[in-house]
């Protein structure tokens, strides 16, 4: 169901981005006669008008009633509407994002900040630009009831250099919301004031950590900082900043509109998840029909690979799936069951990140998979910290001998022992240990599959020799 | 006594830079409190002009925004899409990251490599095409995906490519 190059040639022609969303078997908002604002919160529009780009449109559509419910209320009290409705990070950590606003510093007269993580970089991760290539001003809302919430005075959407059209998209939405008073001094008549800017990057995966956002906006090297102090406390330009995702963001409209109890009452739709709201739910790798939903929580793994993405490819069969990224743990076919969210998926040994699944087939073997994840993670390391600069590539090194049939007796221990030395706490941020995820529930669920290569390459009983080695000193 | 500083020489900003370029340049310096955090803004501007910045261009960015120039060199050196080498007339960006590859971006690779006759950082004799490996580009439900300039394509089958590569001169 995508389209050939001929079609995104076409397309490219007509002034159009050539590559598009899959006219999916399910569409992203579901049943186009059920998506209400109260059922599919973020993507609904999207089921009454293609392409929700200019104002008038959107307002037609419910748009900025959310921030006119906000601005009626006093900042405390969005911000205590926002705790309570308990509205979880989208961009992987699933930290509640109200409780992520309440730890700011009270404001002083100067300048605080907003700023919008649109970096999606995530291997796998295709939510946050749907959102701002579609529903640009849905996103512009959201921040300005976040801006009001916090008392924030200038906001900044950091956005991927790759993402052209969606920022594109960005600017223009901003300009008109300059035009009619949706942006700049006394908002809608109100004393809020708020200035938004696109910042687009230039690469680098690194980006899209908090504080190397911030180092990059602030025109340096895109190098973490420590932490303490939060961007909260000394964020950008040394003053309070909350840096949150885009599709948290774009939760925040419909909350106003709609409420606590309605927002906390989406999951009860499955019951079987206690996280409130709809969230992007996604699909690729060998799939029929790789895809986005929008879903409230409570879907199993299960349903949404076989019923929303058409169930595996070439009738083969399922052999792992990462959650959420490529910094996520891989899990299996018996995790299939497990329902797709936050503490479920921990549960399972893993992570939900960003929540947009890759299926892997049994076709493949993982030692190469393995080296490719790992070859991303250590090109993308920002080099700043030594066990992240020089163990990761340390890593590929094994993985590529071992692929190559070069592997060693104890290699896959090497690389066992790196998933320790790489871990949290002992790198500066959390790059390294997210590089290990995949690596070492790779080695715990198809370890067989390294041995078998190391074995091959050297011509012993690989397991014997590993069991009568000397203990590796921790 | 003759106080050594530690800036850098004035240069001629205005032989270096188009007046476009430093009109672009000073209007993004008004998003920021800090005329620094414009740099990647103003390599990107003076990019747009042949595809790649040189040493004279990093050192008059620095002049305007009024920081040492190692400095403005570290943020043009960090980013893999401001390139400080002559680049190609088109710069084709293949996705190399997992999802792309569990839908057969190598064969593809392969196939746009062997048509170009060039590996990864090379550019075609002709100075038509620069190819480089890129990191997930968010088209991971259409891998494999490729974008070249501007433009995002995916899926791309490897007997498609001739056809692609014919739109770029």
């Amino acid at each position: 169901m995508s389209l050939t190059i001929s079609e995104q040639i076409a397309r490219r022609g007509q002034g159009q981005a050539p590559s598009q969303l899959n006219a999916q078997r399910v569409p992203i908002y579901g049943d186009k006669a059920t998506a209400t604002s109260e059922t599919k919160p973020l993507t609904w529009r999207l089921a009454h008008h293609d392409a929700v780009l200019d104002l008038a449109t959107y307002e037609s559509l419910k748009g900025f009633t959310g921030l006119k419910q906000a601005l009626s209320k006093s900042p405390k009290e969005v911000g205590n509407m926002i705790k309570a409705a308990n509205v979880r990070g989208r961009g992987g950590a699933g930290f509640n994002a109200g409780l992520k606003w309440s730890f700011m510093s009270p404001p002083d007269g100067l300048p605080r900040y907003l700023i919008c993580n649109a970096d999606e970089m995530e291997p796998g991760t295709f939510k946050d630009r749907l959102l701002m290539e579609r529903l640009p001003f849905q996103l512009i809302e959201g921040m300005l009831i976040t801006a009001h919430a916090i008392g924030a005075t200038d906001g900044y959407i950091f956005i991927r250099g790759e993402y052209i059209l969606a920022a594109e998209r960005l600017v223009t939405a901003i300009e008109e919301c300059l035009a009619n008073n949706l942006m700049g001094d006394n908002i809608l008549g109100s004393d809020f004031s708020f200035n938004l800017h696109v910042h687009t990057g230039a690469g680098r995966y690194i980006c899209g950590e908090e504080t190397a956002l911030i180092n990059c906006l602030e025109g340096r090297r895109a190098n973490p900082r420590t932490k303490p102090p939060f961007p909260q406390i000394s964020g950008a330009w040394g003053r309070p900043t909350v840096v949150n995702n885009v599709e948290t963001l774009s939760n925040m409209p419909a909350i106003l509109n709609h409420g606590v109890e309605w927002y906390q009452s989406l999951s009860k739709i499955k019951g079987k998840s206690d996280t409130p709201g709809t969230k992007l739910f996604g699909c690729s790798g060998r799939v029929n029909d790789p895809g986005l939903w929008e879903l409230p929580f409570g879907y199993t793994a299960r349903e949404i690979i076989e019923d929303l993405a058409g169930g595996m490819k070439d009738g083969k069969k399922l052999k792992a799936w990462l959650p959420g990224g490529a910094s996520t743990d891989f899990l299996t076919a018996d995790h299939l069951d497990v329902v797709v969210d936050f503490d479920s998926i921990q549960e399972a040994g893993s992570r939900m990140g960003t929540g947009l699944i890759m299926v892997v087939d049994e076709s493949q073997d993982m030692v190469p998979l393995l080296r490719n994840l790992e070859i991303f993670f250590q090109r993308e390391s920002c080099g700043w910290c030594t066990p992240c600069r020089d163990g990761l590539p340390w890593g590929v090194k094994l993985l590529t001998a071992i692929n190559d049939g070069e592997g060693q007796v104890g290699d896959v221990e090497k690389l066992e022992g790196l998933t320790r030395d790489l871990w949290i706490g002992k790198t500066f941020c959390a790059h390294a240990p997210g590089a290990m995820e995949p690596l070492m529930s790779a080695i715990k669920y198809f370890r067989p599959e390294f041995d078998q290569k190391i074995a091959q390459a050297v011509g012993v009983d690989v397991i014997d020799a590993a069991a009568n080695q000397q203990p590796v000193v921790k | 006594m003759k106080i050594v500083s530690d800036k850098m020489p004035k240069v001629d900003v205005a032989s270096i830079l188009t007046a476009e370029e430093i009109t672009a340049i000073h209007e993004f310096m008004h998003h920021y409190p800090q005329a620094r955090a414009a740099s990647l803004d103003a390599l990107k501007i003076v990019q747009k002009r042949n595809g790649w910045v040189d040493d004279a261009q990093v050192n008059a960015i620095a002049n305007i925004l009024d920081i040492p120039m190692s400095d403005m060199d570290g943020v043009a050196t960090f980013f893999n899409r401001i390139y400080r080498q002559p680049v190609g007339r088109h710069v084709i960006l293949i996705c190399d990251s997992v999802a792309c590859y569990l839908t057969g971006y190598e064969a593809l690779s392969a196939e746009i490599r062997s048509q170009l006759g060039i590996e990864y950082g090379q550019t075609t004799a002709d100075g038509r095409f620069t190819l480089l490996p890129i990191c997930c580009l968010g088209n991971c439900d259409k891998g494999p995906a490729v974008l070249i300039d501007e433009d995002t394509y995916g899926p791309v089958q490897p007997s498609e490519v001739a056809q692609l590569l014919e739109l770029y001169a």
